[in-house]
C-alpha cells in the first residue's frame, strides 16, 4: 500500500515515519502540507514535531495546510490516517478526533520509554495487535495532556474508540491513562507516543512500535 | 481603521499549567496574597473601515475557527475604546 507522509514547516519525525512505513512492509509517500494533493496514497501518517512552531496552539495553523483540507474529506471517506504526536494534535484540532490536547500537568517535557497496553485491535492501525497487548515505544511531548468533557471519555470508553493506554505511569496527566484513541469509524487514529521509533532493534525500546505499520496489510486483508 | 480585541481563556474545569507555574513563582518574589492565576491570550486585530456590528460578528467568527479551541477554551470579543 501506498502511504503518505505529511512534513509540515516543523515536522521532525516525518522521515522516521516515512522509514516506519517502509519497514512495515508499504510504499512510503511524501506529501508536502501545501500541496492540495495526496498523490493517490492509501493511508496518511500524520508525523510528530512542531509544525508551525506550535504557534496558537499545537496543530491549529496546521489544520488549515493546504494538504489538510484533502486529508480531512478523505478521513472523512474512510481513508486510514494516523496522527502521531503533533499528528495527533493536529486531528484533535480538524474535529477528526474529540478532545484536545494541552501541556502536560507536570509542565515538563518529558521524553522515556513508555508501557502502553493496547485497547482496541480493530482499527486500520491497529490489526497487527492483540486487544490488551502491552507495548514499550517512545514517548516524548511537551503538549500531551489529552483532556475532554466526561460525557466525550464515557463516550469513548463505552464505544471501545480508546485504542492505547498508559501504563503504570502516566506521564502528562491524560485523562483516564488515554494514550490514543479512534473515530467512530476506527479509521483515523491519534496516538500521542512514537512508534515509529521503536521499529529496529539497534535504536530504541525495542521493535513494538512496527504492529503500527504492518497493521494496514492486515485490516486489509481481513476487510 | 477599527481595533477588535478577541480575549482567550481556558475554560475553568481546563487546568491550566501555566497560571500554576506562575501562581507558584509569585510567592518566592515575596507576593503572598494571590490564591489564583490563570493564563490567557489576547489578540488585537485591525480591520479597515469603521467598527460595525458586521465586523464585530467576523472577529467573532475568527476566534470560533482559529483564535480559539471551543473545546478547552472561552473567548470574548469586543471593539477597542468601546464601553463593554
Amino acid at each position: 500500500m501506498k502511504v503518505g507522509v505529511v512534513t509540515f514547516p516543523g515536522s521532525l519525525d516525518d522521515v522516521d515515519a516515512q522509514r516506519a512505513v517502509r519497514i512495515g512492509g508499504n510504499e512510503a509517500v511524501p506529501l508536502w502540507h501545501g500541496d492540495h494533493d495526496l498523490r493517490g496514497v492509501d493511508a496518511v501518517v500524520l508525523p510528530g514535531g512542531f509544525s508551525y512552531g506550535d504557534y496558537l496552539r499545537a496543530g491549529a495553523i496546521s489544520r488549515f495546510a493546504p494538504v489538510m483540507t484533502e486529508v480531512v474529506a478523505a478521513a472523512k471517506g474512510g481513508l486510514p490516517v494516523l496522527g502521531i504526536c503533533n499528528g495527533f494534535q493536529v486531528l484533535c484540532e480538524s474535529h477528526l478526533l474529540p478532545g484536545a490536547l494541552i501541556r502536560n500537568d507536570h509542565r515538563k517535557f518529558v521524553c522515556r520509554d513508555q508501557k502502553l497496553k493496547i485497547e482496541n485491535s480493530r482499527t486500520a492501525w491497529t490489526a497487527s495487535y492483540q486487544e490488551g497487548q502491552e507495548i514499550v515505544v517512545p514517548l516524548k511531548n511537551q503538549e500531551g495532556f489529552y483532556v475532554a468533557d466526561d460525557q466525550t471519555l464515557d463516550r469513548l470508553e463505552g464505544e471501545g474508540r480508546v485504542v492505547a493506554r498508559y501504563v503504570d505511569v502516566n506521564p502528562n496527566g491524560s485523562l483516564r491513562d488515554i494514550a490514543g484513541i479512534t473515530n467512530e469509524r476506527g479509521n483515523v487514529v491519534g496516538l500521542m507516543p512514537h512508534p515509529e521509533h521503536a521499529i529496529e532493534d539497534l535504536c530504541g525500546p525495542g521493535t513494538d512500535g512496527l504492529g503500527f505499520f504492518t497493521s494496514l496489510a492486515a485490516a486489509t486483508l481481513s476487510a | 481603521m477599527a481595533r477588535y480585541v478577541v480575549d482567550v481563556m481556558p475554560k475553568p474545569e481546563i487546568l491550566d499549567p501555566q497560571g500554576k507555574a506562575v501562581l507558584g513563582a509569585l510567592p518566592r518574589l515575596g507576593f503572598d496574597d494571590v490564591t489564583e492565576v490563570r493564563q490567557g491570550k489576547r489578540f488585537e486585530l485591525e480591520l479597515a473601515g469603521e467598527a460595525t456590528d458586521e465586523a464585530l460578528a467576523e472577529v467573532r467568527k475568527m476566534a470560533e475557527t482559529l483564535l480559539s479551541n471551543p473545546v478547552i477554551e472561552d473567548f470574548t470579543v469586543h471593539v477597542e475604546g468601546a464601553s463593554q
